[in-house]
């Protein structure tokens, strides 16, 4: 079993869904968003998905894309995502890392499992590749025994349902919505009908992202799914923000809320 | 390599191409891929999209030879393609028409499509007004300034226009905000893709709507004596040079030439000779060649033609570099102007400033070549939406009086 395998059971077994919380590396800047990410686990985040910036990330909304564009220009480098995911095991979540497919390419394959693994990282999240696409880094992650984790969407048929089930490892991502990150008023019954779709596809921990902002939606969530991710409301909660201190205050209250939240659905 | 090359059918071209998407498009992808492998031997298919080639877009379009242009190509014997007398001025009517009946064959009501300097959005516009269909383009900001006159007419053919103000503002963040339209909207919406890039089925589907170029060249050029010794083309995405080759490319003696935008020079950082300067990587959905960093991050890229100011280029062009059948040559901004000049005075035909880059390859290459050299060019656009910005170049708009 897997470190990310290991979370859930503990999690579950407190009667409750797991807490997962995003962000970019370097926004505003590297040392303020390793320090969010460590308030968040002090504020009841259970797994911190640590997100490497790229300067085309096809599957965001406009607050996380100006919120990447602003760390590269401000010269953010992969280095500082290994440096996060240290920072986050050291807190004492486990650190995942969702990227895009191209930054992980040409670090390679094979030394960006391994040091994602040696920095502590459970596993890698990726937004723009699918396991029939993605054989060469499933198998690369296998090497390092790091969990892979892909998405599925509304639109997934049932054979690809299974495709994905069968090359998760450690949860199955579910965006419950069509259409990029941000944030939505409702989040819909779809959430509950794709989950459901791949449990049955064979997916053991299923968690649910894209959309989610609010206490109610976690607690929503929480009562069907492994897993709660949350994202832009964070981003944006440190970005609206008028200096670092206040913009980590502001994710550690809505951190706070989400925790509760996660702990209200069951 | 045995066997032929023409019409590879994907989704790898070599170690190029596939399909690196979010899962969401996934479904949809499938389902175009389905559609496109029925539609192209479904006789009502093949037949309305001939139809309408002939008497729509006009075709076939003629050759021209160009005899006082050729004078300073070394005096080798030059033809055009004429691309640019289709319907809507370029060769971008040919794809869209097809793409346009596939939305309608798998029952979808709403078309998005990128555009660069704006020909591709013209184009999706006419076809998704003459088919009736909802019609979005995105246009990066910068080029809606560079290409005023080609928003316009996107607006006058009924579609909307959204310029896209993130990243360089180009026809990259063109594309990156249209997978985003497709992603939410993928049930109701088809993405007409402008080239032969991006995930499968886009590169050799576009490829197979381009491909007539060849086609009729290959047998226009036959009838008027023989192969020629090179094809050339200007290459952004690529999709008016793979379809400016593909009939060739089975004609060993025949040398397929792309031209990438070479922007300030290649030794500079501001071009878009993507083959030239850049190395293998992921882009908009496809394994090929791009400009990027050490880590992977996308460099902006820089032309003076907004059609070929692309970071990437399609898959096969990828591979036919890396297998030697085609070469592809850099040609910086003041190549491309001098040529864009010279074919206006010696032989009246205005080309758009993209495919100035393929005339520029074709005064160089007969230069070498000399005059026994028969030399084929598309002719891929014309010049009119690039009046202003060529008369700009040349001071030679009121008030600019050199």
């Amino acid at each position: 079993m897997s470190a990310l395998s290991d979370r859930f059971d503990a999690i579950e077994a407190e009667g409750r869904a797991a807490l997962v919380c995003y962000l970019p590396v370097g926004f505003p800047d590297v040392e303020t968003s390793i320090r969010a990410m460590q308030a968040m686990v002090e504020a009841g985040a259970d797994i911190v998905e640590i997100g490497p910036p790229y300067s085309d990330p096809v599957l965001d909304g406009p607050v996380i894309q100006l919120a990447v564009a602003q760390a590269l220009e401000r010269g953010v480098r992969m280095a500082d995502t290994f440096a996060a995911v240290r920072a986050v095991r050291e807190a004492g979540a486990e650190p995942v890392v969702m990227s895009y497919f191209n930054p992980m390419l040409q670090h390679g394959l094979d030394a960006f499992a391994r040091d994602v693994q040696q920095a502590g990282g459970s596993g890698v999240i990726t937004p723009d590749l699918t396991p029939d696409a993605g054989a060469d880094w499933v198998d690369a992650a296998r090497a390092v025994d790091l969990d892979t984790i892909f998405l599925v969407a509304p639109s997934t048929t049932r054979e690809r349902m299974h495709l994905t089930a069968e090359a998760s490892r450690g949860f199955v991502y579910a965006t419950p919505l069509m259409g990029v990150t941000g944030e939505r008023a409702q989040v819909g019954d779809a959430a509950e009908r794709v989950v459901a779709e791949v449990r049955e596809a064979g997916a053991e921990r299923v968690c649910v992202g894209v959309g989610v902002s609010t206490r109610e939606h976690a607690a929503q969530i929480a009562r069907f799914a492994d897993g709660v991710i949350v994202g832009t409301a964070l981003v944006r909660a440190l970005g609206e923000a008028p200096d670092p201190e206040s913009g980590i205050a502001a994710v550690r209250e809505r951190v706070t809320q989400l925790a509760a939240g996660v702990r209200e659905g069951r | 390599m045995t066997g032929s090359l023409q019409q590879a059918p994907g989704p790898f071209f070599g170690d190029f191409g596939g399909r690196f998407v979010p899962e969401a498009l996934m479904a949809a992808l499938d389902e175009l891929t389905d559609a496109y492998d029925k539609a192209r031997i479904d006789p009502p298919f093949t037949q309305e999209l001939d139809r309408l080639a002939r008497e729509y877009t006009g075709r076939p379009s003629i050759v021209t030879e160009v005899p006082r242009f050729a004078r300073h190509a070394g005096g080798a014997t030059v033809y055009l393609k004429r691309e640019d007398l289709n319907h809507t001025g370029s060769h971008k009517i040919n794809n869209v028409l097809g793409q346009a009946l596939l939305t309608k064959r798998i029952g979808k009501s709403r078309v998005i499509a990128e555009t660069g300097a704006g020909q591709h959005g013209v184009a999706t516009a006419t076809a998704a007004a003459l088919m009736d269909l909802e019609c979005v383009i995105y246009m990066g900001e910068e080029d809606t300034e560079r290409q005023a006159l080609n928003v316009a007419r996107m607006r006058l053919l009924g579609a909307e226009v959204v310029p896209v103000t993130t990243g360089t503002r180009t026809l990259r963040d063109a594309i990156n905000e249209a997978f985003r339209d497709w992603v939410a909207n993928v049930e109701t919406t088809n993405y007409v893709f402008g080239t032969a890039a991006g995930p499968h089925p886009f590169p050799a589907m576009v490829r197979d709507f381009q491909r007539i170029i060849s086609v009729e060249a290959r047998a226009q050029m036959l009838a008027l004596g023989g192969l020629p010794d090179a094809v050339l083309a200007c290459v952004g995405g690529g999709s008016n040079a793979i379809g400016s080759f593909d009939a060739f490319l089975d004609d060993d003696g025949v040398r397929l030439i792309g031209c990438e935008a070479a922007g300030d020079g290649v030794e500079t950082d501001r071009h878009a000779a993507t083959l030239t300067g850049g190395r293998a990587g992921v882009l908009h959905g496809s394994r090929s060649y791009i400009l990027q960093d050490a880590e992977g991050q996308t460099l902006p890229s820089h032309s003076i033609s907004a059609g070929l100011d692309y970071p990437g280029v399609g898959p096969q062009h990828s591979w036919l570099a890396e297998i030697g059948r085609a070469e592809y040559w850099p040609v910086t901004d003041a190549e491309a102007m001098e040529a864009f000049r010279l074919l206006s005075r010696t032989e009246g035909i205005l080309p758009a400033i993209e495919t100035a880059h393929a005339l520029a390859g074709a005064l160089r290459l007969g230069q070498e070549l000399g005059p026994d050299a028969t030399i084929l060019v598309t002719l891929s656009g014309r010049g009119d939406k690039d009046v202003e910005q060529a008369a700009r170049w040349f001071d030679m708009l009121p008030g600019q009086d050199a």
